[in-house]
């Protein structure tokens, strides 16, 4: 390799135009969400060691509602499918449709999330609040913490939307979409685990 | 060595007796020896000291002790060569020597890398059997199958009970079989097995004597477990071994091994104090204390420490067995019965106890 | 504070003048001192009109390079702190026998031991590492900056403010006396009512957000930037350690977030995860924080392995001995790192089959690093070796952190570490393995790249000096801890009864000292260096370098290379030397940069005032300034002006300007 002129080589150890920037934006948001997991993971693993430390209080036979939890759910799930049809307009470039299903997943998940907030306060009215025991301390961490996560992308929606409606299908603005996408499909996700395992597993046992 | 294989009437005595070939041929045949040696080192430096967990009293405790210098002996087998090297390399290759070999090109050798993952883990192989066998023949909770080496424990005998509960900032121990308590002061007839139970009211502690025995915590509302026997007669230093809050530094009390004899002698003296361990006595106990003195109680009330162990001393409480019973009735028999702290002859590990 | 009335009550939630601790003297001088020290300071600055200059070149700058900077001056700022605690520890443990309780209260003590940890683990070694991989791994392959540079700053103001929580937690208040890592039930609200385990949890917070965010950035920049070329096989292993890092970072950090949510829930809202009662679990608290607090361990050494990697073969004039076989070995480590956690509670009675599970994860993670010692073994074999300074660092590494790994190992042995278990030889144990793996590579590093940061070298008097008194104190101080831990003596006293034990602890002290010496050294050595500079100025490859940071000028432009490199093989650099590479000098390009901003600054400020109002209970300003942090963060996203060119005609300066040599045995000599 020694041999070989300079002229030549030169040329090869160095890019002489500026190569075009990766954007590592998608693949570190994914990584976050499986950090993000992990925080679910440490909260599932609670749920799963206390979650028959009912400390002589309500059980999840005594407390969880299976109706509101369906309707919760599919509310959840809705919101994921136009979310996804919000996504295929913006392929299409059709700015005013992805804006109407970005509201319509918007408010289906407004309404899970205030459903689930009218589930709490009955709950803590009913005296089962998250200091009763251990079981609903998790219980409600848990739920909560998806709620909140819920919360965050209802907001990050909005400032999207108005984003959208200003600046266009812009690059950034197609990229923060695709971000929270990923986002809202990863919630739901996550409520599929808390659904089976906090309610159903909880209502079982 | 000392012989490794258990007595088979174990559930465990299978994978054991499996695995009892390696050990005896990779443990140097003379520990004992070798903790001579070992002693010497630093005894040369500064006499008088004394490495308790070098040479302690008590069987299990030499047998951790037994493990824990094998295991620096397996290792210093590589250690050393590699230490030597290290110094023995960089010196030969120093830049200023022209006449060693110098070849900036060389960085594999199959060979070599062969042997520079072979050796650690032929080591740890090793080791790995010597620990897998130590941990569980030494495991707190298995009751005592010898009392020292060669010396067989009498499975008929009852092993001498304790109960200890470690309190803010003072240790509290029960003997059932006697119908005694004391506070800081533990006592125990030599080679006779000792069976302890141990909670703690508040915090967790760790309770160590470690001339006896490692240590193991305490946790309030867990009922943890530990088996040993002291071989020497003596007086031992016994403390909490995990920070606890502010008196932590004081929390400390005295073991003493003793003849058979002496120890009856011992139990006397405390039952000729007459003092009576009830409610209200322990409820001022269980207040914050530092450098609390030694106490003798002739009585305690019965079930005081299955109490404390459940968290029901205020009678208005709810114990938290009972709090457990409703659970398991509540999870409609899924898991079962639950282990109950309380629990005497339990010998499940405290997680059990709290996992569900 | 019942007299005062509910506005006050209201407005300063649980805060009094009762927080400021005026009848303790040690706080108050120490105060004195700190408030002279930086007025003094500040005064500095603003009498040379600095500030401007401080606010747009270095705060807002979003250069990998500057915040690696300041990761490194925070770190050594952090060491004074701990290093204080350290000693004010030696001393006490020193004289407290018998009749003398010492000088020091156990609720003072037992602060100090916890602020100890704590400060050295998060705001010394990460801060220090951090600095470290975010000053060379980018250069390394190739890369203008990280992935995400914004982020990068943000995540460096985030871990200042919780730095500023715990310094602040010296003047008001008090912080937490629960251990570094605040065990409940000490840390439980009924056994620390006070404020100092919520400074402590809210530092931690806020700093491990940071934390978590640059893990994401590094991988991200690792995977996504490299210069074309450099496939996985042929990054330097520095950059193969700071992915591995940055990996466990991401995987153990949210546990870290949700274990300290959950103690704050039990704290403020009354949960019950960890309580004893109502069916909480203490256990549960044990095993999450070290299911992050053992890989944490890991995350700080890995990258000090790629440290000495790269110095080993620096200085022998030779390719790395066995570069896929340490590849393997630190993957392998990364992974069985996440499989431990439980011999830090074998004692906690988990039964045999579980103890001994993890006895045998924990030696296998001595398989592959020892498989790593002997590979820097054989990169020595038939080199040339030179003993410079870095040098130095490394071989004191290689002989003080292999004793420490054989102690490692000892205490992996579940039955022995139910002797050991919270012993002095537990303390001299993980001291051993951090101050000779973690602190000796820091300084190796610092030793090593300070030329390429600085373009001037460090003084190698005062480096050996540093050296020596480190190695020596080193052992001054956890030799008689080892022997202690022999003698059966536990950690965490603030008192003994048996005299016998006083000469170790007074040797152990003399090693402090001694240590003492090391770091003022250390602090001579920067002083003189930058005094001298122009004698100690050199070019850009100072040491015969063999990875891309050195084929760029000391200190480097702000796009680090005028033209993105290619990269053929391993130890790109020296096969550019060995090929005949010639620097262009003409032909630059525009280069896109990203713009400098004020929001990590802001948001980090705002989460400092946070976290400050959530510790005194003053509901408004927490809600205040959450909702601001919010807020700003929205007005953040709106800016989508972030990047701005440098002119080829800059580039061209730049170029011409630098500090360049092109014979690097020339230089040195």
């Amino acid at each position: 390799m020694n041999v070989i002129a300079t002229e030549s080589t030169a040329q090869d150890f160095y890019c002489r135009e500026e190569p075009h920037g990766h954007n590592g934006t998608l693949l570190g948001f994914w990584i976050y969400l499986m950090s993000d997991c992990f925080i679910f993971a440490a909260l599932f693993a609670c749920n799963a060691v206390l979650g028959t430390s009912y400390a002589a209080g309500p059980t999840g036979a005594d407390v969880f509602d299976l109706t509101g939890l369906a309707v919760n759910t599919a509310l959840l799930l809705v919101s994921s499918v136009t979310f996804g049809f919000a996504m295929l307009e913006m392929t299409r470039k059709r700015k005013r449709a992805m804006l109407g299903w970005l509201a319509v997943s918007g408010l289906l998940a407004a309404a899970f999330v205030g459903l689930e907030i009218h589930e709490f306060v009955t709950m803590i009215a009913e005296g089962a609040g998250p200091d009763r025991s251990a079981f609903l301390s998790s219980f409600f961490i848990l739920v909560g913490t998806h709620g909140l996560h819920v919360t965050v992308g209802i907001l990050w929606l909005i400032v999207l939307m108005v984003q959208l409606g200003k600046h266009g299908l812009h690059e950034a603005n197609i990229r923060r979409l695709q971000c929270l996408s990923m986002f809202w499909h990863f919630l739901d996700l996550i409520w599929v685990g808390v659904f089976s395992y906090v309610y159903l597993v909880g209502v079982l046992r | 060595m000392r012989q490794i294989v258990q007595s088979a009437n174990t559930p465990r005595a299978f994978t054991i007796r499996k695995l009892s070939p390696s050990p005896r041929i990779l443990v140097p045949m003379s520990v004992k020896r070798l903790r001579g040696l070992l002693l010497l080192f630093p005894a040369l430096a500064l006499g008088g000291c004394h490495y308790v967990l070098l040479d302690p009293s008590g069987d299990v405790a030499r047998q951790q002790s037994d493990l824990m210098i094998a295991s620096a002996v397996l290792m210093s087998l590589i250690i050393v060569p590699v230490l030597i090297a290290v110094g023995v390399i960089a010196w030969r290759y120093r830049a200023s020597n022209k006449k060693a070999v110098y070849d900036a090109e060389w960085d594999h050798s199959t060979y070599l890398e062969l042997i520079v993952w072979a050796a650690p883990l032929l080591i740890i192989i090793a080791l790995g059997a010597m620990t897998w066998i130590g941990t569980h023949q030494l495991d707190p909770y298995r009751p005592l199958t010898r009392i020292a080496e060669g010396r067989a424990a009498d499975v008929k005998g009852q092993p001498l009970q304790v109960e200890v509960v470690s309190l803010k900032w003072k240790w509290l121990f029960f003997y059932p079989q006697y119908g005694i308590a004391t506070v800081n002061e533990l006592a125990a007839p030599v080679d006779r097995p000792i069976q302890f139970k141990l909670t703690s009211s508040d915090m967790m502690d760790s309770f160590f004597v470690p001339a006896l025995a490692g240590q193991i915590y305490t946790m309030p509302g867990m009922q943890t477990v530990l088996h040993a026997v002291i071989n020497k007669p003596g007086d031992f230093d016994g403390f909490s071994a995990n920070y606890s809050g502010h008196g932590f530094t004081d929390m400390r009390f005295r073991f003493h091994g003793l003849s058979p004899q002496a120890f009856e002698q011992w139990v006397a003296k405390v039952r000729a104090g007459g003092h009576d361990l009830d409610r209200t006595a322990y409820d001022q106990l269980h207040q914050p204390s530092r450098d609390e003195p030694v106490h003798y109680y002739a009585h305690y009330s019965a079930g005081l420490y299955d109490r404390i162990l459940n968290r029901c001393v205020d009678p208005g409480q709810m114990c938290m067995s009972q709090m457990m019973a409703i659970d398991a009735r509540a999870a409609q028999g899924a898991h079962g019965e639950m282990h109950m702290p309380a629990d005497a002859s339990s010998q499940a590990p405290a997680h059990d106890a709290a996992t569900h | 504070m019942p007299n005062r009335s509910a506005f006050w009550n209201f407005l300063l939630g649980r805060l009094s003048m009762d927080a400021l601790p005026l009848h303790n003297t040690i706080v108050v001088v120490t105060f004195i001192v700190v408030a002279l020290g930086g007025a003094a300071l500040l005064g500095v600055v603003t009498w040379k009109r600095q500030w401007g200059y401080l606010w747009t070149e270095w705060f807002t700058s979003i250069d990998h390079k500057k915040l690696g900077i300041m990761y490194m001056i925070l770190a050594t700022v952090m060491l004074f702190r701990g290093f204080a605690d350290a000693i004010m520890m030696r001393a006490q443990q020193a004289i407290a026998f018998g009749d003398n309780m010492g000088y020091l209260p156990p609720h003072h003590y037992d602060q100090i031991f916890t602020a100890h940890g704590a400060i050295m683990i998060f705001f010394v070694a990460m801060a220090y590492i951090v600095g470290l991989m975010n000053y060379v791994m980018p250069m390394q392959i190739g890369a203008r900056d990280v992935a995400f540079p914004f982020l990068n700053n943000f995540s460096f103001w985030l871990t200042v403010s919780g730095v500023l929580l715990f310094m602040v937690s010296l003047f008001i208040g008090d912080f937490s006396h629960a251990g570094w890592l605040g065990y409940p039930p000490v840390s439980e609200l009924h056994q620390s009512p006070g404020p100092g385990v919520d400074y402590y949890i809210w530092g931690l917070q806020l700093s491990g957000l940071g934390t978590l965010l640059t893990g994401i950035n590094f991988v991200v920049t690792i995977l996504k930037m490299r210069a074309p070329g450099m496939s996985l096989m042929k990054m330097p292993m520095f950059t193969w350690t700071t992915l591995c890092t940055s990996g466990l970072i991401v995987v153990t950090f949210p546990i870290l977030t949700a274990t300290l949510l959950l103690l704050s829930l039990d704290r403020y809202i009354g949960t019950h995860f960890f309580t004893a009662a109502l069916g909480g679990n203490v256990m549960m608290y044990i095993n999450l924080i070290w299911i992050w607090g053992h890989p944490e361990v890991y995350i700080l050494i890995l990258p000090l392995f790629g440290v000495f990697s790269e110095i080993v073969s620096t200085f022998s004039g030779k390719r790395l001995f066995g570069y896929s076989s340490m590849v393997y070995a630190t993957v392998s480590i990364m992974i069985l790192s996440y499989l431990v956690w439980l011999h830090h509670f074998f004692t906690m009675g988990s039964g045999a089959d579980v103890n001994s599970f993890f006895s045998l994860t924990t030696m296998m993670i001595s398989i592959p690093t020892g498989a790593k010692i002997f590979n820097w073994l054989f990169t020595m074999y038939r080199g040339r070796v030179r003993f410079d300074v870095p040098m130095l660092w490394t071989m004191g590494f290689l002989f003080t952190f292999t004793i420490g790994g054989m102690t490692g190992v000892m205490l992996s042995v579940a039955p022995a570490d139910f002797l050991l278990h919270n012993s002095l030889f537990l303390i001299a144990h993980f001291h051993n393995v951090i101050i000779g793996g973690v602190v000796f590579g820091i300084f190796a590093g610092i030793n090593y790249w300070f030329p390429k940061a600085f373009g001037f070298r460090l003084d190698p008097f005062w480096g050996k000096c540093s050296f020596w008194f480190w190695q020596i104190g080193f052992w001054f101080a956890f030799g008689p801890l080892y022997i202690l831990g022999l003698m059966g003596v536990t950690r965490r006293l603030s008192h003994f009864t048996d005299p016998s034990l006083q000469k170790w602890f007074i040797i152990a002290a003399f090693g402090a000292f001694l240590i003492l010496l090391g770091i003022l050294s250390f602090v001579m050595q920067i002083y003189v260096s930058i005094r001298h500079r122009e004698k100690y100025a050199v070019g850009h490859d100072p040491w015969g370098g063999r990875t891309l940071e050195w084929q760029t000028s000391s200190p480097p432009p702000p796009y680090n290379f005028a033209f993105v490199p290619k990269v053929h093989e391993r130890d790109a650099w020296t096969h550019m030397k060995e090929s005949g590479y010639q620097r262009p000098l003409q032909g630059f390009n525009d280069i896109h940069m990203p713009k400098s901003t004020a929001t990590g600054v802001v948001l980090s400020a705002l989460g400092f005032v946070f976290g400050f109002a959530m510790v005194w209970y003053i509901w408004w300003l927490a809600a205040v300034s959450f909702v601001a942090l919010i807020a700003y963060a929205i007005h953040h996203t709106f800016n989508y002006d972030r990047d701005y060119h440098v002119s080829a005609d800059e580039v061209n300066r730049f170029e011409h300007a630098g500090n360049w040599a092109t014979d690097p045995q020339e230089v040195r000599a």
